[in-house]
């Protein structure tokens, strides 16, 4: 599957290369990111699905030996022009991260530190806001009596969702989850895989995981990734059940990584 | 949706943080520059060989500093020699030994607040203790408050050094049956080494600058005296002397003097960084 | 040659292991027997003066040699002034290097930049107060102080601070010159906690957009503040015991005024210009009484500087 055969893309990856200082981490990547729809990467570690992640929203450019060559156009301005303003292209692609980062304030702060960025809303409106995000979070009536609590005092998967909610409290086009899942417990795994399938009826959703079996749940199209290449990219039930590439369907029954 | 105007804001308010820290560096570094600019230039036309050749001088007569620079040496030799064995013993203690009980963490506490305590202070328990009971300053007092000043710093880096000494040395030599007291000398502490040294140099640059702890206990001696018994010169209480004085002559001598200890405290530190970092690179 | 039995020789390597033991256990408890010793000996010197003007030693301005009549309340002041104002001075600039050492400052100069503020801390305060007498004190009496004297010396409220003559000398140049000496401490205690904050914590703020600044200022401070604090405190602890420089600079006068333009004193100037002249019992042991306090003061601070500090080394231990 190519560029050019999915037919909504939100995002589009041309010639992407991606170096950490001289060594090369991704190898010419060309895929399209399908609007409100759940793309996965997977593959095995180090294979760069997270460096890629991370090039959505120039992550890299807070580590100065870092560089990406290419292009990603997002509603059709490159991404990765210089003159691409960081702060607004982080405003419309949110991520969240592998372990939970609840920032050092209460629950409702943290939610509103997003938002402050951007919009100058009444307080009404901000409690309106917060409120919206912890319910499209799933996460509402577990925290609604306890708003100015710090969020550290979650658990580890009410955290999670708490970043979640956060991210999304923004209002981003594109949501970018970096193995979001790797530091929780099962039952909080599954309430987070949930969610994710309610919120893409209103973000486009690029998830990275090590777990297949997440990906084979979740994802509409999944790209596997092996040493900087992309190896395979295609809608999930025909990467799982039907792979091109021999070495796809090694990964994939477990024959290696 | 995004309101442009809070985002200029925020963006000014960013550059504005930004500059200001920038300008806190050079704030940092003007004062650094200032002073060691006045130390060259104060300091080095005074830095004759005559500073090294001849004893500290009456007022309004040539002099040098020789007996001062003899006397900081002896002081701080002494006090380095006593307070490092001690040191580095007690560091082990908390680094090896001390991982059960009340004794370990209280000692770790009250030796980082010894270690920040006010030197004239300690200048202060010197004569208490000894100067009023032999009733006359002397050498020994004053290696004795430098000692006291040696401890903490060398305590602290030597258990900060021994903490960094993976315990699969220690289990490796322990598997081979040897004693915790030869593990510990012929292992752990040799992979130390650098660390401890590192150390060891930060304190002698700390106690050779020192000159309250010096006050009440080593005093000054206008002539040449290598009797650790008597009241011994030494650079910082004669640079503390000869600069409030009124007389051209001594105060130039203290411009020498203050050149001087100054090159040597920060060679010392210069030095220490390298080597630890050397060590640091090639384990 | 005699050969000894392996339980001979066992038996040797564990006596060996006790001594040992027993030698660096003495090593560590001479730490503790050093605190009880200092603390023990200032009190027992104190004594006199501790019998002779009781808790009025705390509140008497009075220090009068010729009539023996001593009291404590004029360089305690000195030494709180001259140390808070340093920190009013110290805090903002060292959070300011520290921002641009870990977050602005090109890589290649951070190392060099980062020694060139710790080496502040490793120039003897011998040297500070010199260059403070010759080099800082006429520039500062002949261009800054006329300054203040005309524009904050008019102010209300906070006028009579500012006004005096300007001598160059005083309260004000002395913690100035504190500043200085312990903004290396605060901020090498700021780098080292801004450095155990996540990675993650930083990029998810990054994430939604913050600047750097918003990064610093509403991420990294508060989710390290107890350890700012104790770097804060620390630097406090430095300040207060500081005494060389302040010596030369104070100005050395028993006189409480409100002006910081003025001479005055501190608990460290007083012992170094003082003891060694001081004659009569009375007058040594209240300024051995002096050093008692002293050493209580900053024994609080930096006990509070260090309870601070193992406190965010314990919350890290446990998010590890």
């Amino acid at each position: 599957m190519t560029v050019e055969t999915i037919a909504n893309p939100k995002v589009v990856v041309k010639d992407l290369n991606f170096y950490y200082g001289n060594y090369r981490a991704l190898k010419d990547i060309n895929l399209s990111i399908a609007e409100k729809m759940v793309t996965a990467f997977i593959g095995p570690s180090g294979c760069g699905k997270s460096t890629l992640l991370r090039t959505f929203n120039r992550m890299y450019q807070l580590y100065p030996k870092q560089k990406a060559t290419g292009e990603i156009i997002l509603d059709g301005a490159n991404i990765l022009d210089p003159k691409q303003d960081l702060n607004m292209l982080r405003a419309k692609i949110g991520m969240v991260f592998q372990k939970p980062t609840p920032f050092p304030m209460s629950i409702y702060d943290n939610i509103a530190f997003g938002v402050k960025l951007y919009e100058d809303l009444s307080k009404h409106d901000m409690e309106v806001r917060v409120e919206w995000a912890l319910k499209k979070a799933a996460l509402w009536t577990e925290v609604k009596d306890k708003l100015k609590q710090s969020g550290t005092g979650l658990s580890g998967g009410q955290q999670q969702r708490l970043c979640i909610a956060r991210a999304i409290a923004v209002k981003p086009q594109v949501l970018l989850l970096d193995e979001p899942t790797s530091a929780l417990d099962p039952i909080s795994t599954a309430h987070i895989e949930k969610l994710i399938d309610e919120l893409k009826e209103d973000f486009t959703i690029v998830i990275v995981t090590h777990n297949l079996q997440q990906a084979a749940r979740v994802a509409d199209y999944t790209a596997y990734m092996y040493l900087g290449d992309l190896v395979e990219f295609g809608d999930t039930p025909t990467v799982f059940t039907n792979p091109k590439r021999k070495e796809t369907e090694d990964y994939i029954t477990g024959r290696f990584g | 949706m995004i309101n442009l105007n809070l985002y200029t804001r925020r963006r000014v308010i960013n550059a504005v943080g930004l500059t200001v820290s920038l300008l806190a560096m050079l704030f940092g570094l003007f004062w650094l520059c200032w002073i060691l600019f006045t130390l060259l230039d104060h300091g080095l036309p005074a830095l004759t060989s005559v500073v090294f050749t001849q004893m500290t001088p009456p007022p309004g007569s040539s002099g040098g500093l020789l007996n001062a620079i003899s006397g900081s040496l002896m002081m701080t030799v002494v006090g380095t020699l006593i307070g490092t064995p001690i040191g580095i013993l007690a560091g082990t203690y908390l680094a090896e030994f001390g991982h059960r009980g009340w004794m370990a963490p209280l000692t770790r506490f009250i030796n980082d607040i010894l270690l920040s305590a006010p030197s004239i202070v300690i200048g202060l328990f010197v004569y208490e203790i000894y100067v009023v009971h032999v009733k006359h300053f002397s050498g020994w007092a004053g290696a004795m408050a430098l000692a006291i000043l040696v401890i903490p710093i060398v305590i602290r880096t030597t258990e900060n050094m021994l903490r960094l000494v993976p315990s699969t040395l220690r289990e490796a030599a322990a598997a081979l049956g040897a004693p915790q007291w030869k593990i510990i000398n012929f292992v752990t502490l040799r992979a130390a080494r650098a660390g401890i040294i590192t150390g060891v140099m930060l304190a002698v640059a700390r106690i050779s600058g020192e000159t309250a702890p010096l006050l009440f206990t080593s005093l000054n001696n206008q002539f040449w005296n290598s009797n650790m018994d008597q009241p011994m010169a030494n650079l910082p209480v004669v640079i503390f002397q000869f600069a409030m004085s009124p007389y051209e002559d001594w105060q130039r001598l203290a411009w020498a003097g203050a050149l001087l200890i100054t090159l040597s405290v920060l060679t010392l530190n210069i030095l220490a960084r390298v080597l630890f970092r050397q060590s640091a690179t090639t384990h | 040659m005699p050969m000894f039995s392996l339980e001979a020789r066992l038996k040797r390597q564990a006596v060996l292991d006790m001594l040992f033991r027993t030698l660096t256990r003495i090593s560590a408890f001479s730490v503790l027997a050093l605190l009880a010793a200092i603390i023990f000996s200032l009190v027992v010197g104190s004594m006199p003066a501790i019998h002779a003007f009781g808790f009025g030693f705390l509140t008497s301005p009075e220090w009068d040699p010729v009539n023996d009549k001593f009291g404590a309340l004029i360089p305690i002041v000195g030494t709180l002034i001259t140390s808070g104002i340093a920190l009013l001075i110290a805090i903002p600039v060292s959070f300011g290097i520290a921002i641009f050492l870990t977050e602005l400052s090109p890589r290649i100069l951070r190392r060099p930049l980062g020694i060139a503020i710790e080496l502040l801390a490793g120039i003897p305060s011998i040297i500070y107060g010199m260059w403070g007498l010759f080099v800082f004190v006429p520039v500062f009496a002949d261009h800054v102080e006329p300054w203040l004297n005309d524009h904050l010396g008019v102010m209300p409220y906070i006028g009579p601070l500012f006004s005096g003559p300007p001598m160059g000398i005083g309260i004000l140049t002395a913690s100035i010159i504190l500043s200085i000496m312990v903004i290396p401490f605060i901020t090498s205690v700021m780098r080292d906690v801004f450095d155990v904050v996540p990675t993650l914590l930083k990029e998810s703020a990054y994430g939604l957009g913050a600047t750097t600044w918003e990064v610093m200022w509403r991420i990294v401070l508060p989710y390290t503040k107890v350890g700012v604090a104790g770097g804060i405190m620390l630097g406090l602890g430095r300040a207060l015991g500081e005494t060389m420089a302040v010596t030369f600079v104070i100005g050395n006068a028993h006189e409480l005024t409100k002006s910081l333009l003025m001479p005055g004193n501190s608990i460290s100037s007083a012992l170094a210009n003082e003891f060694t002249e001081a004659v009569g019992e009375l007058y040594t042991s209240s300024l051995i009484e002096l050093g008692l306090i002293l050493f209580f003061i900053t024994f609080v601070v930096l006990s509070i500087a260090r309870f601070m500090l193992y406190k965010l080394g314990q919350r890290e231990g446990q998010a590890a």
